[in-house]
């Protein structure tokens, strides 16, 4: 496929794709951490949470719609807010859900994916009669537009590098909450025993639902980032919702390091390969080659061996 | 080395350099140990010394990193777990694990080994040798008048009998019994003494223990295990009075 | 007990559950409906087939699989390009660019026949290819992940993954899979004309035989030893492979099982509905077969068909009256079907009928009873015949989980 090209071309081919590439390395990346909060520390799937990155966006958009009518001149600074409050929103919801559903399904993790599938179900269709089937989309302040000039060919836009920062902050947090606070300390001593965890004192039924919270409100912040690079539809976070559990499985369920190579490596492999085929057989392929190796290694990239 | 290669075999099951390691940590290093037939034998030692996972490795639920487990001739480390029980090895875990579901009788039905493929548990008949063969085993295990009874229903020792039913009925050569008399009452206890003390006639086995009164009345020979290793090898009161056993259980 | 003769088992509880259905199939239904209507009944049984592997391998293995779209889709794709390419005869085609070739091909500029169409110009092949194509991927999948001890949530993803990447693969090859439109206009089955409503009631009954048939396979497999190894297996997995058992092998068996159900089904979807599309191979398709089965009961084998004919009963319906109401309506059901009844309609139908059947059937036979012991319920089997000869006709085994 590489046919026809120079090496010199086919070197700014892989550049140029890279960064487009990019982008879509920030949505796995930010959709990914909250998934794989969830599932890797607490064993649920949730498959609506696409649906919960969507809130997010909608909340997004309808804080700037807000602002642009009535604090205009606050405009610029509108996205923290619009990132705060979509964390709140989407955490109150899921800490809800998890009240409500997740807690009675606990140790039954594939009955948890068909009741999060019927949620997200549910969540389309309102938005659907909320927003209307249309995608909207936001208005972005100006320092957001434009882009760095970084060669003569290649300049980065400043929303996709904006979104990009968000994705690694992002996942330096996560980090430091899962393996320097007393949260996550606490978190991890539930996933590894729970009798245990109780008999030390450790409310576990608190901390499921803290967790289950924390990544849906994370899924919040994503949806808010998200708004930055597209537009925002009931269905728009189904898209991703298989690429994303590939991402999560494909990293290592327990290792967030591994999540964030795993969403680089099919991000770019995906973009790289759009430029020499459709769009659809880059997809099929990348796809394919990620299912193929999780056939040959199902423990994902990094993983620990461990005495079971 | 080569003596001990040779020698190997007269066992019924030669252990030998076993070792396994997680990420860096040997759980089982560089092990031999030696069963003759028809003998008990015990395998003591303090929590974390490695007793389930050598039991782990002889049945093939954990891959060896190194080593040889040698049983009736046969190498059982590149064998699949299925396999290793169609060469005659029964494994008993330590929390009683049968089907709650089934009666006691459709628990040792489905342990008759007979119809293990696809196909043959397709064409399976339930025919007069398979029910005298669970009725002998029931009377064996103390559960003639439960056959019909769901093992849900049973109790926690019961359900340690049944699952050692269920390896009888497989005939196996080599029976592998982890800690089989813990949370039992004291009439439980003495009534599976008897019952291994039956099962002895004409079995080897295995056994992982802690409850030393038990050790006694059973074992022919114990071997004491520490932090992966053999510590000490022979009769109870040898590893009674073997001064690196008493540091390690009364030392620290 | 040698009273396993059919004619007996008939008179039996659940010989009369199998009545019932074959009554309410082939004479209740065909009278009460309109042509019309009793071809959208068929084509809700075509996904019966799939509910009912799902039967076997989900409910009573524990392998949920959210992919069963792609085998019932390569079914049903198999039997499209044998109709194609009857229709598409070099007379039929004269005024393409290149005739002879099925129209979606002329349009993407192919000029010929691709190599993995033409032995879909016998019907022979067909046939074994509408069970074979679905059962040899189901085979490959499940080699790859059961003998890696791949399951659980990693199977279901990885099914769906599959479902994900062979929808966008047909969609993405217009030229030799006709593309989003799937393959339309299929006009004869060997020169029978399948669009008259002669020929779509005739399609209806040979799919109720078809769906007999799948039963009564399940049935068999769910009563023998193997049934029950399945269900221990989900259990106690670790106790059956230490009894002796090569449990990948049985659970090969089972994805294999389903993956030829839901190609039978997509066949038969393909001959009664007249065309086959990558929109119901696709990932929410193929998770709405999972909600079939959960919705009549998971356990269940006759549950099953009634579930499916239930949710699309129920989707028909709302999609003519209140569309935007209906993802509410399936939402709830997936949410209420795993919070509130997990064992579906048969669940509930053996908590509340079956005390009333038991009245019934006692007061009806008397003395008769005791000669032939009616078909035990689940949890209440008679105690005094289980050490006797072993009878597959009598369903002894149907356990209850929480």
């Amino acid at each position: 496929m590489f046919d026809g090209y120079t090496s010199s071309e086919l070197m700014s081919i892989f550049a140029m794709q890279g960064f487009a590439g990019l982008s879509l390395f920030s949505v796995f990346v930010l959709m990914a951490m909250g998934l794989a909060i969830i599932f890797g520390q607490m064993g649920v799937i949730n498959m609506a949470h696409g649906e919960f990155m969507i809130l997010g966006a909608y909340t997004t958009y309808l804080t700037s719609g807000f602002f642009q009518s009535y604090l205009p001149g606050l405009f610029g600074g509108y996205f923290l807010i619009a990132m705060l409050l979509a964390f709140l929103v989407c955490a109150a919801l899921g800490a809800l859900i998890e009240w409500l559903m997740i807690r009675h399904l606990y140790h039954r993790p594939l009955d948890t994916l068909l009741a999060t599938w019927g949620l997200s179900l549910i969540m389309q269709q309102a938005y659907r009669s909320i927003f209307g089937a249309r995608e909207v989309g936001v208005e972005l302040p100006d320092w957001m537009m434009g882009a760095f000039q970084v060669t003569d060919l290649v300049e980065l836009p400043i929303n996709g590098l904006f979104v990009m920062i968000i994705a690694l902050s992002i996942a330096v947090g996560v980090y430091l909450l899962m393996y320097r606070s007393g949260y996550g300390k606490k978190v991890r001593a539930v996933v590894q025993n729970r009798p245990m965890a109780e008999a030390v004192g450790i409310n576990s039924a608190g901390i499921d639902r803290a967790t289950f919270a924390l990544g849906c409100g994370i899924a919040g912040i994503a949806g808010a980032a998200f708004t930055m690079i597209g537009s925002t539809g009931p269905s728009s976070g189904q898209a991703y919702i298989v690429d994303t559990f590939l991402v999560v499985v494909f990293g290592g369920a327990q290792s967030l390091i591994g999540t964030i190579v795993s969403a680089f490596g099919i991000s770019q492999a995906q973009s790289t390969m759009e430029f020499f085929l459709s769009g659809s057989m880059a997809k099929v392929l990348t796809l394919l080659v990620v299912v193929g190796i999780l056939m040959l290694r199902p423990e994902g990239l990094m993983a620990l061996k461990v005495r079971r | 080395m080569s003596a001990a290669k040779s020698k190997a075999k007269d066992f019924l099951l030669a252990v030998e350099g076993l070792t396994v390691s997680f990420d860096g940590f040997k759980a089982v290093d560089d092990l031999s140990f030696y069963l003759d037939p028809k003998e008990i034998r015990v395998i003591i030692g303090p929590n974390g010394a490695g007793k389930t996972t050598v039991l782990d490795l002889i049945c093939g639920k954990t891959k060896a990193t190194s080593g040889s487990i040698k049983f009736d001739g046969k190498e059982l480390t590149k064998l699949k777990e299925h396999q290793i029980v169609h060469s005659g090895v029964g494994r008993k875990f330590q929390t009683p694990s049968v089907f709650e579901d089934l009666t006691v009788f459709e628990n040792l039905e489905v342990s008759y080994p007979q119809g293990h493929s696809v196909m043959g548990a397709l064409a399976f008949k339930r025919d007069r040798a398979v029910i005298e063969a669970v009725e002998e085993v029931a009377e064996t295990i103390f559960l003639s008048d439960a056959l019909n009874e769901p093992a849900a229903s049973l109790s926690h020792g019961q359900k340690q009998w049944l699952e050692i039913g269920m390896l009888l009925i497989q005939k196996p050569d080599l029976l592998m019994l982890d800690e089989p008399v813990a949370g039992m009452s004291v009439t439980e206890r003495k009534k599976t003494a008897e019952l291994l003390k039956v099962i002895t006639k004409d079995h080897t086995v295995l056994v992982i223990e802690h409850d030393m009164q038990f050790v006694g009345d059973i074992a022919d020979r114990v071997t004491v295990m520490h932090q992966g290793k053999v510590l000490s090898e022979g009769s109870i009161e040898h590893v009674k009075s073997d001064p690196k056993v008493i540091e390690v259980y009364l030392g620290h | 007990m040698k009273n396993s003769s059919p004619l007996k088992w008939f008179g039996s509880r659940e010989g009369l559950y199998y009545l019932a259905l074959a009554f309410l199939l082939v004479v209740l239904l065909p009278l009460m409906l309109d042509p019309f209507r009793l071809n959208m009944v068929g084509k809700y049984l075509t996904y019966a087939f799939v509910a009912i592997g799902l039967v076997m391998c989900w409910g009573k293995a524990g392998i949920l699989s959210l992919g069963q779209g792609v085998f019932f889709g390569l079914g049903g794709y198999c039997m499209a390009m044998f109709l194609k390419l009857e229709a598409s005869t070099p007379e039929a085609t004269a005024i393409q660019s290149t005739p002879g070739i099925p129209d979606f091909m002329d349009w993407n500029q192919l000029t010929e026949l691709p190599w993995f169409w033409e032995p879909f110009h016998s019907f022979s092949f067909t046939l074994i290819a509408v069970i074979g194509v679905p059962v040899l991927l189901a085979f490959v999948i499940g080699f790859a992940m059961f003998t890696r001890r791949v399951g659980g949530v990693y199977f279901a993803i990885i099914t769906q993954a599959i479902a994900a990447i062979l929808t966008i693969l047909i969609i993405g090859q217009q030229g030799y899979t006709g593309g989003v439109n799937g393959i339309t206009d299929l006009q004869t089955l060997m020169g029978w004309d399948i669009r008259t409503d002669a020929a779509k009631t005739t399609l209806y009954f040979i799919c109720v035989g078809m769906l007999f048939l799948c039963l009564f396979i399940a049935r068999l497999v769910q009563n023998r030893k193997l049934g029950r190894i399945l269900v221990a297996m989900n259990a106690q997995e670790m106790r059956v492979r230490f009894s002796g058992y090569d449990v990948a092998a049985f659970k090969i068996f089972v994805f294999c099982l389903a993956a030829a159900f839901a190609g039978v089904g997509g066949a038969m979807f393909t001959l009664i509905v007249g065309f086959m599309s990558p929109s119901f191979i696709g990932i929410v398709a193929s998770i709405e077969m999972v909600i079939f089965c959960a919705l009549g009961g998971r356990l269940s084998i006759l549950g099953a068909v009634y579930g499916a004919l239930l949710v699309n009963a129920a989707k028909s319906g709302f999609s003519e009256s209140f569309p935007e109401l209906w993802p509410f309506a399936m939402g709830a059901l997936f949410i209420g079907v795993v919070l509130a009844f997990p064992n579906g309609l048969a669940g509930l139908y053996q908590t509340y009928v079956m005390p009333l059947e038991d009245k019934l059937f006692e007061r009806g036979k008397g003395a008769r009873a005791e000669a032939t012991p009616a078909k035990p319920a689940a949890e209440r089997k008679p105690k005094t015949e289980k050490t006797d000869d072993y009878d597959p006709m009598i369903d002894s085994y149907s356990p209850e989980k929480s």
